[in-house]
This record gives structure tokens, C-alpha cells and sequence, in this order.
């Protein structure tokens, strides 16, 4: 079997029993690049193959000389373009960065290279992060490894993308409202967003602050519970990071859910729900039932604000957020005749029509005399949706809902109808808003053999009891490491 | 008509802490352009702020020095507005919740107390500075940006509008300036611009309440522009009103060569600074532990130290007044006092007259200064034993200002030490009664007076050095 199709932990393990090389992975990777990363486009900047191999061959003296290697050592993966990565180039797939070479490294990259990672590249993403289906990229579309008119999802598309193609075994995303959870189930693969605070965001180029969080993307549980103690713990350079210690999140996979109670949020089994999502969340319901767990129906009664909520206090911090990119100091200019037509010229030209779209309505929200109405209101029922979770964590250790209300749709179908597109974020904003834990993992495939998703919501700090569930109910009934063999 | 002007100050003082507020950045002025930058104060995509906490310190102890009420839940803001020193294009600042209010400051106008009240006092980054090609943007091809400043701590005190004339906003701009060097949390150097005004004025009528239209005049920072800024915007809206005319709301520019204010832009609409919580920075949450401890820690304030000089030394209060214009003044006095046991009347004299005027002559500071507090107390004491005469006393500091020599050397070597030795002195009176019959004939048939000039020809012929009193009481006897 071709070393691109194994999990990190099966990669790792080779590597410990040196039944392979670290450079022997490489060329896997690198081939199955050359093999499909022009029909997915996955990747915005590719690393030098000459990069990956020396950096793999570091790994193989290492081994060599019987020194100790950390998980990720030595296996490929991909980081999203939106973490900034200290000389190569960052671009939040916008045009406004298109030329921008970060001169310093995000906390999570410092992280990775103590542990001697190897990165592929950096992913495709919607501008900014801003969407759902990386149909927003100022640069390329990034094809549904599954079914190459489909969209991958977003805003982490290309990682999902990449991961679920055998284009990397791993990747990091960022999730400001689903952009880690939407793509890992439109894509096949499993997607951890944490806790707000858990993953330091220093060197992740923000879209909105108090929503936005790194996480892994990966084939299965036990290699996203890997790649977040990688990347996650306390960051002095991040004020809003948890200064508790991380546990050892390894310990949490164990095939065990006798007696734990996942709650079934009834606003979440919505009118117009596509029915294949529908019954495959029954399965896994079921599923879970029959593992031991107890099922308890609960209510999170403000999910319907949610939507208006999150996309008010995005956008508000979006347009803060984006205010930097002005033509003056770094990054992409447009001449103009003075100060003030420089700034226009190159925001008018180099930003995309969503970006522009969510930076007016955060200027409108803020602006005098609709704050109070818009943003004020919205950080208002934000506390509503984030204290239903809180009633509902009383009665319940886990909740499980879809992803999506469909699963991966055609390109270019709902692209101009923003609203509809915004509708899509439906079950996954929610948690964003609350600070709050989930995982996305495979449930099952369509009949047009796409992907689906669930997802299990936890407490503050919850990471412990999702990765559990989520790793219980792979082991039985799951679709771990299953990768999106060519499309033809 | 009569009208009576409205000012209040916006007073931003840079705080003196060895880094930025937000990152780990030198804010030491004077260095080459962007050599103290970092991604975080550049505000490059993907950096986040994380508070120094000295600079909460420091703001404390301002509004504890200023008699504010400490919020002990405060949040910072974005301000947000385009301009290209503003990296970020908002400012993080303080909005609805600054760190301190409701303070005020006693101030002493024409012999009379007047309490200016303080409505706020809030945190915030500074901005870079721009540094155009040409002479001023409009004949300048392109600008730079020098960004060493962008993120230097800054707090900004609101004061109500409690002031009616120039004279107030100055005194009042001069207490703020003395106490926060009195609690050393900023240089207060307003050549460098750390400390600077937002001046406010409008006039309404004598006997009326209602506020009229204001005008704005930013970043002044010396107190003769505020004085200087203010007079002749008060006459420029006089002028307009007796004309019949409306004030336009504005801010003004204060043109310091040509002694007049400009129209800057108008700000008839307010501009709107979409003010939103700073996401990446988690509220500041103080403790009353914390209150009292900085309060415990805050040194003896202008006020309390004038009060204390008049009691110990018996000085009046426009002396004590003086003595604590300034913390380094302050400083000066208590180590001339330690060093030798002086009357206090006769050092304040010397500080207010020829150190004072020595150190405006070539604008530098008291601690720049050649003759420092030990030496000057050494000169000091020689004049009360009459080592030397107070004429001597004169040219000795002169002297001491260029040569770095202990007083009593220099009188040695110079022979000034006074002439208390009656023979000598008597000698000299003879040669100046036989050089004066005139003056001399006078006092003898009444014209007492003329002994002044005769005592000024016996000063004269030794050179300043004899006992004046001594030569007095000779002359006097002499002449019977």
C-alpha cells in the first residue's frame, strides 16, 4: 500500500520500527501531488520538493542516530494560507497579500518545527477565510477531491481538501464559524475545532477575533488528538489564550461511551434538511445507542439568532480586522493621487466582493446610531446561545448534530446568493459564538458516494469527552482513513 | 457684548515605561527610524497585543496622583480611523470604561484656588510619525513613515470645561505636568512632545449657562502655545460673534511663526470612530488590594509638599509655590537643605533668581545644570558665615557655572574671601575719605546719605570684598 494512504500514527510507527524513512513518506506525498493537485488545486504555494526531502532526510538522521522524534515528525502536512509561516509567502488567498512574506512565525508554527514538521504548502481557502465553499479564493477554485464539480466547503478547503486526496496526511484550518468542521465532512476527514483560547492565534491573520481558532484536520480521531497537543496550550503572545494545562488528549482514546450522555438538539433537525444528512445522523444516533451511550433529547432554543448573531459580529470584527490592508506598509498597492485614493484604490481593486460584502456590514453595525440596534443586540443574544449551552451541559456530557444541513453541493450553485450561503453555516456558528469544543467525523456517504458529516459538541475544555466519543464511535461504526480515490 | 470663554483640555502624556503597550518594543526617543518596531506594533496580519502591565501601573497612579476613582473593570477599544502613521487603521484606546474618573486638580490663578475637574483618564497607543519629503505634504513628493512611536504608552486626561481664560488652562496644564513627574510616570518632555494639548474653547455670553459652538486646536505642547493658542482663538470668536457671525465647529491648526490659528478641517459632521471592544485583549480586572497599594506607594503630591514647606521652613506660599512648580525643582531645594544648614529664605532667593535665570538663558534643565544642588549649597553657606560678601556671592556662581572647582577653592585662588580685618578695612576708608572731600564735607554738615557712596568707594577699592556692614560701622565712626 502506498505510504500516502496511512494515518500519521501508522506512519509513525513505521518510522519508530524503521520499516520506512522519512524521505521514503516524502516521495509519497510529492507523487501523489504531481498526480492530483492540478484536477483539486488544493494548494496556493507548494514547498520545494527539494525543501520537503532535506527536511525528511533531518528526520532520518535523527532516527538513525537513535534519537527520540516527536509525533509529527517527519510526516507531511499542509497549512492553512491564513497562519502565517516566517518567509514564505501568506495570502489569505486574497489579492491584497498576494506578494506578502511574513517575517515571523505563528505560535503554532514555532510549535510544529520544534517538532520537526514537514510542510507541503500552504492551502486554498475563501478570501479571508470568509465562506463556506473556498469558492471566495481570489485565486483558484479547490475541487471536492470526492467529485471534482463539488465543492470542498470552506473556508479550510484546501487543507480538507489536501488531507482527504492523500495530498497530506495532516493540516492545520482555522474555524471562525464551521471553516474546520464544514470541509472536514464535505471532504471525508475528521476536523477538531477547540476551545476558544485553547490553540494560541498569534501569527493566524484574523478574520474575526473572538470567534476564530486553529485546529487539525486529519484521517482520523486518533491523529487529530495528536495534532492538537501539538499545537495547543497557553501563549504569553496571545492575551485571550487559556492559561490551564493542556491534558494529554491521547488518553482520551478509548473505546468507551457506556453511560455517556450525548444530547440530541431538536432546532438542529431542521425543514428542508437534506434527507440523506438526516437519516445518516439517525444512524449514528442510533449507533451510539447501541455502543452504550444515552441518548437525551435537549433544546438550544436561541439557535435560530444564531446566523443574524454571528454574522453581525463577524462582519463588525472583520472590518476592524481588515482596516490594515491599505496599500502602505507591506502587502499589495494601487497607485493613487494622494493618501486617500492610494487606500481606495487598492482596497476597491484587491479585495474580493464577499470581503467587501462583510466589511460594509460590520462598518454598518458599528456605525453610530445602529450599534446599539446591531452589534450591542447581537453581543446580547450571543450570551443567550452561549447560556443554552450551558443549561444543556448540565443534563448532558456531549451533543451530536450535522454539519451541514446538505452535504457538498456544485460549484458555482449557490455562490450568488449570499444569503442562502450563509444559511449553509446553520449548525455549525452556534459553537463559534459559545467558545465551545466540537469534531466533525464521517458518518456515511450519499448514494453520489460524497461525505457526511457529524458532529459532537463539548463543554469548555470539553476536548477530552468529543475526542472520546468521536474515537468510540469510529472504531465501530466509523470510515477512518477512507481517502477520495481519482475521479475520473 | 461680554462674553466669557469655555476651555477644556485633552492632555496626552506619554508614560515613561522602558517599552511599548503593547509589545516588547524600546520607546527610548531619538533612534533611527523603525529600528524599535516588531511585527505586533507594525501591526502586520496575524499579530495580536498583549498589555504591559506597567503601563496600567502607571495610569493608576495618575489617576490616584489626580484624585480619580479607579474602575476596577476596564476594557480597551478600537478607535477606528484611516491614517497612514496609524498602522493598524484603528487605535486601541479606552472607551466606554477608562481606567480612572471623575478626578480633579487644584489650581492657583491671581492668588486664588479653583478646582478644575478631570472627567476621565484613559490608556491608549500612540501613532507613528510622518515624515513628508519637502518642507510641509503639500510641497512634498512622498512621505515616510516612521513608526518608533507607534505603540509608546500614552494615558489621555479629560478635563471638564472648567477654565475661562488662558491663564487657567496653562496653571491647570502645569499642575497636570508637575504631578506626574512628582509620581515619575512620565518625563513630561514637551520639546519631545510627551507631553501635549487638545485644546477646547467656546464662548457664550457672561451670566449664561448654555455652552456655544467649539473650536479645537490639537497637539500643542508648550504651555506659552496653549496660552498664546488660546488668547487669540478667544479674540478671533469675539471678532466673529460681534460681527454677528456663527463659530464653526472645527479643528483649527495653531500656526506658532505666524501667531494665529488655521482652519483645519471642519467637523461640523462628527467623525465616526465605529468605537468596538478590543477582541484581543481580555478586560483589565483590578483589585482594591491593588488601589491601595499604588496609593501607599505614591510619593508626597505638589499640593501637600507646598503645605509642608510652609510649615518647616516658613515660607510663603508663593515661595513654597515655586519650590514645587516642579519635582526636580522640588528635588534641588531638599538637597541644597540637606547639605548644609542655610536659611531657606536665602535659597529659594538664589533658585528663583540667578539659577533660573542661568538655566532659561541657555534653555536647559535643572538637571542638566553645571552647579548642582551640593555645590550650590557650599557657595550658599560661605556667603551666611561672610567668607564672602554677597557681591562676591554673585560672581562666585558665575564663576561656578564654567568651572567645575568646589566654591572654596575658587575663592581662594580667585582671593575673594571677604575683608572682616578692621586695620585693613580701616586703611581703605582712609584713602577714599582723602579721595572724596566733597562727599565727605556733605555728611558732615547733615547730609547723612552720602555714606552710601562713600561705602560703594570702599566696596570699589577692594574689590568687592570687604564687610559691607563692617565698612558701614567704620565709615560712620570715622566720619563723627
Amino acid at each position: 500500500m502506498s505510504l500516502y494512504k496511512k494515518t500519521v500514527h501508522e506512519l509513525h510507527n513505521l518510522l519508530l520500527n524503521k520499516e520506512v524513512k522519512a524521505t521514503d513518506i516524502a516521495k509519497s506525498y510529492l507523487q501523489q501531488i504531481d498526480a492530483r493537485e492540478e484536477q483539486i488545486f488544493a494548494y496556493n504555494t507548494l514547498t520545494e520538493k527539494e525543501m520537503v526531502l532535506k527536511q525528511a532526510e533531518k528526520v532520518d538522521e535523527k532516527l538513525a542516530s537513535g534519537e527520540e522524534i516527536s509525533f509529527l515528525a517527519g510526516i507531511p502536512g499542509a497549512i492553512k494560507d491564513n497562519i502565517c509561516t516566517k518567509g514564505i509567502r501568506t495570502t489569505c488567498s486574497s489579492k491584497m497579500l498576494d506578494n506578502f512574506i511574513p517575517p515571523y512565525d505563528a505560535t503554532v508554527i514555532e510549535k510544529l518545527t520544534a517538532a520537526d514538521y514537514i510542510s507541503l504548502g500552504k492551502t486554498n481557502l475563501d478570501e479571508f477565510a470568509m465562506g463556506g465553499s473556498t469558492e471566495n479564493s481570489a485565486f483558484t477554485r479547490t475541487n471536492n477531491p470526492w467529485n471534482y464539480e463539488y465543492v470542498p466547503g470552506g473556508s479550510s478547503g484546501g487543507s480538507a481538501a489536501a488531507v482527504g486526496s492523500g495530498m497530506a496526511a495532516w493540516a492545520l484550518g482555522s474555524d471562525t464559524g464551521g471553516s474546520i468542521r464544514q470541509p472536514s465532512a464535505f471532504c471525508g476527514v475528521v476536523g477538531l475545532k477547540p476551545t476558544y483560547g485553547r490553540v494560541s492565534r498569534y501569527g493566524l491573520i484574523a478574520y474575526a477575533s473572538s470567534l476564530d481558532q486553529i485546529g487539525p484536520i486529519a484521517r482520523d480521531v486518533t491523529d487529530a488528538a495528536h495534532i492538537l497537543q501539538a499545537i495547543a496550550g497557553h501563549d504569553e503572545m496571545d492575551s485571550t489564550s487559556i492559561a490551564d494545562k493542556c491534558p494529554n488528549y491521547a488518553e482520551a482514546l478509548v473505546a468507551d461511551v457506556k453511560g455517556l450522555k450525548i444530547g440530541i438538539p431538536e432546532e438542529y433537525f431542521i425543514d428542508g434538511m437534506d434527507k440523506e444528512v438526516a437519516a445518516k445522523i439517525e444512524e449514528a444516533i442510533a449507533n451510539f445507542k447501541k455502543l452504550g451511550a444515552e441518548i437525551v433529547p435537549i433544546s438550544l432554543p436561541n439557535t435560530k439568532y444564531a446566523i443574524a448573531t454571528y454574522y453581525l459580529i463577524a462582519c463588525a470584527e472583520a472590518s476592524t480586522n481588515l482596516s490594515r490592508y491599505d496599500g502602505v506598509s507591506y502587502g499589495e498597492r494601487v497607485a493613487g493621487e494622494d493618501i486617500v485614493s492610494m487606500m481606495t484604490n487598492t482596497r476597491t481593486a484587491k479585495f474580493g466582493e464577499e470581503v467587501k460584502r462583510r466589511i460594509m456590514i460590520g462598518n454598518y453595525a458599528l456605525s453610530a446610531g445602529y450599534y446599539d440596534a446591531y452589534y450591542l443586540k447581537a453581543l446580547k443574544v450571543r450570551r443567550l446561545i452561549k447560556e443554552d449551552y450551558d443549561r444543556a451541559f448540565q443534563q448532558v456530557d456531549v451533543i451530536l448534530a450535522p454539519v451541514a444541513p446538505t452535504p457538498a453541493y456544485k460549484a458555482g450553485s449557490i455562490i450568488n446568493n449570499p444569503l442562502q450561503m450563509y444559511l449553509q453555516d446553520i449548525f455549525t456558528v452556534p459553537l463559534n459564538l459559545a467558545g465551545l469544543p466540537g469534531i466533525s467525523l464521517p458518518c456515511g456517504y450519499t448514494t453520489n458516494n460524497l461525505p457526511i458529516g457529524m458532529q459532537l459538541m463539548g463543554k469548555p475544555l470539553g476536548e477530552m469527552e468529543i475526542i472520546r466519543a468521536a474515537y468510540t464511535y469510529e472504531q465501530e461504526y466509523g470510515f477512518p482513513n477512507k481517502i477520495a480515490e481519482v475521479n475520473e | 457684548m461680554s462674553y466669557e470663554a469655555v476651555i477644556g483640555l485633552e492632555i496626552h502624556s506619554e508614560l515613561k515605561t522602558k517599552t511599548k503597550i503593547f509589545c516588547g518594543c524600546a520607546t527610548a526617543f531619538g533612534a533611527e527610524q523603525n529600528t524599535h518596531v516588531c511585527p505586533v506594533c507594525l501591526g502586520l496580519p496575524g499579530v495580536l497585543p498583549v498589555v504591559n502591565k506597567r503601563v496600567v501601573e502607571f495610569a493608576i497612579k495618575a489617576g490616584l496622583a489626580l484624585n480619580c476613582h479607579i474602575n476596577k473593570f476596564s476594557k480597551f477599544d478600537r478607535k477606528n480611523y484611516y491614517y497612514p502613521d496609524l498602522p493598524k487603521n484603528f487605535q486601541t484606546s479606552q472607551y466606554d470604561l477608562p481606567i480612572a474618573e471623575h478626578g480633579y486638580v487644584d489650581i492657583e490663578v491671581g492668588g486664588e484656588t479653583k478646582r478644575i475637574r478631570i472627567t476621565r483618564i484613559h490608556m491608549e497607543e500612540d501613532a507613528g510619525k510622518l515624515v513628508h519629503s519637502g518642507n510641509t505634504i503639500k510641497d512634498s513628493d512622498s512621505s515616510d513613515v516612521d513608526y518608533n512611536r507607534t505603540g509608546v504608552p500614552l494615558i489621555e486626561i479629560v478635563s471638564e470645561p472648567d477654565m475661562h481664560t488662558p491663564e487657567e488652562a496653562r496653571a491647570y496644564m502645569e499642575k497636570v505636568k508637575s504631578i506626574l513627574e512628582y509620581i515619575d510616570v512620565s518625563n513630561c518632555r514637551m520639546e519631545e512632545g510627551n507631553l501635549r494639548a487638545d485644546v477646547n474653547v467656546s464662548l457664550r455670553q457672561k451670566g449664561t449657562e448654555k455652552l456655544g459652538t467649539k473650536t479645537e486646536m490639537k497637539n500643542l505642547n508648550s504651555f506659552k502655545m496653549v496660552e498664546a493658542a488660546l488668547a487669540y482663538e478667544i479674540e478671533r470668536q469675539e471678532d466673529v460673534l460681534e460681527d454677528g457671525g456663527k463659530i464653526v465647529q472645527e479643528t483649527r491648526t495653531w500656526d506658532d511663526a505666524k501667531g494665529k490659528t488655521l482652519s483645519m478641517r471642519s467637523k461640523e459632521e462628527a467623525q465616526d470612530y465605529r468605537y468596538m471592544p478590543e477582541p484581543d485583549l481580555v478586560p483589565i480586572i483590578i483589585t482594591d488590594e491593588e488601589i491601595e497599594k499604588y496609593r501607599a506607594g505614591l510619593p508626597e503630591l505638589p499640593d501637600a509638599l507646598q503645605k509642608r514647606l510652609m510649615e518647616e521652613w516658613q515660607l510663603s506660599a508663593y515661595d513654597a509655590g515655586f519650590i514645587t512648580s516642579s519635582r526636580a525643582m522640588a528635588d534641588y531645594f531638599a538637597a541644597v537643605m540637606a547639605a548644609e544648614k542655610l536659611s531657606p529664605k536665602l535659597v529659594v532667593n538664589w533658585l528663583m533668581g540667578d539659577l533660573s535665570k542661568q538655566l532659561n538663558a541657555e534653555n536647559i534643565t535643572l538637571a542638566e545644570s553645571p552647579v548642582d544642588a551640593k555645590r550650590l549649597a557650599k557657595m550658599l553657606a560661605l556667603l551666611e558665615k561672610g567668607t564672602i560678601s554677597s557681591k562676591i556671592g554673585k560672581q562666585l556662581f558665575a564663576e561656578m557655572w564654567k568651572n567645575p572647582a568646589e566654591p572654596m577653592d575658587i575663592v581662594k585662588e580667585k582671593g575673594w574671601i571677604q575683608i572682616t580685618d578692621t586695620k585693613e578695612i580701616e586703611q581703605i576708608i582712609d584713602a577714599v575719605i582723602a579721595a572724596n572731600p566733597k562727599p565727605v564735607a556733605d555728611y558732615q554738615a547733615g547730609n547723612k546719605k552720602s555714606i552710601g557712596f562713600l561705602v560703594g568707594q570702599v566696596m570699589k577699592m577692594s574689590k568687592g570684598k570687604a564687610n559691607p556692614a563692617l565698612a558701614n560701622k567704620l565709615l560712620a565712626q570715622k566720619l563723627e
